[in-house]
């Protein structure tokens, strides 16, 4: 049995999660978009925090809403005049998008709901992690330990900011 | 009343539905990757919420939600520099008017 504001926080994020999402593709500004992406993003933040990993809550907030909604927001400004509204999206293309959207969620959502008794388990009691011992797993070469792809995100990084530069320079 | 893993795995699935839609149907550039940012968290909170209710006392779930959002970030930030790039040379980013490419 969870606590009441534990389930009214799950109907309030659930709602601005369908919604915005709802409204980040359909509306025709795309500054508005970025704006609903936003919202989606912090919504996802609060679920991180609901699920005991506050420290995953804090990197969503602070890569995904503080990065790249603000990279998303500066690209939008340097590319369109504000205010202009983008261009209509014609039917056919709407119906098509909505036609194997529509399908990929029926398919999945009677994936779910035929799985019902392994979807409907409770939340378990769980260990909450310390930074500590996250930061113990990160840079650890055991069996659970995460060293390598740690190593290789930071190749990655390196890379990207190599890339940026190269693709950003004036020739 | 209780929260089951369903009730969390719905939001996600329409999230990753919208983001389909937009993908196909959007023919900005930056709504594209947009609409990429919102499948792309879908899956995140998929991955944390399959953790927290299957394996609670592991955090491999958490731990590829967060490699997954510092990839997500460096793809961003290259598909962004090479968007504005095209603007520079083209100043336009709808991808139907973009045909110098096209064979």
């Amino acid at each position: 049995m969870e606590s009441l504001g534990n389930i009214i926080l799950y109907f309030v994020v659930a709602l601005v999660i369908i919604v915005c999402s709802v409204l980040t593709v359909t509306t025709r500004q795309i500054l508005r978009s970025a704006t609903y992406l936003l919202f989606v993003l912090f919504a996802t933040a609060i679920i991180y925090f609901q699920m005991d990993y506050p420290f995953l809550g804090a990197v969503q907030i602070a890569v995904y809403a503080g990065g790249i909604v603000v990279l998303f927001v500066f690209a939008i400004l340097l590319t369109h005049q504000p205010g202009k509204d983008a261009q209509r999206i014609d039917s056919t293309r709407r119906i098509l998008g909505a036609v194997a959207a529509l399908l990929g969620v029926a398919a999945c959502g009677f994936g779910l709901f035929s799985y019902a008794n392994f979807c409907g388990r409770q939340l378990a009691e769980a260990h909450s992690w310390s930074i500590e011992e996250i930061g113990k797993f990160l840079l650890s070469t055991d069996k659970f330990g995460y060293l390598l792809p740690f190593e290789a995100v930071s190749v990655l990084l390196l890379a990207c900011i190599i890339g940026g530069v190269v693709i950003a320079r004036r020739r | 009343m209780n929260l089951t893993l369903l009730m969390y795995l719905v939001p996600s699935l329409i999230m990753f539905g919208c983001g389909v839609y937009g993908f196909l149907t959007r023919k900005n550039m930056i709504a594209i990757m947009i609409s990429l940012e919102l499948m792309l968290n879908s899956v995140d909170l998929n991955f944390v919420v399959f953790n927290r209710y299957l394996f609670p006392g592991q955090m491999d779930g958490m731990f590829f939600t967060l490699f997954a959002i510092a990839i997500a970030a460096a793809e961003t930030a290259v598909a962004l520099a090479i968007i504005i790039n095209v603007f520079r040379v083209a100043r336009k980013v709808d991808i139907n008017e973009l045909i110098k490419l096209k064979f």
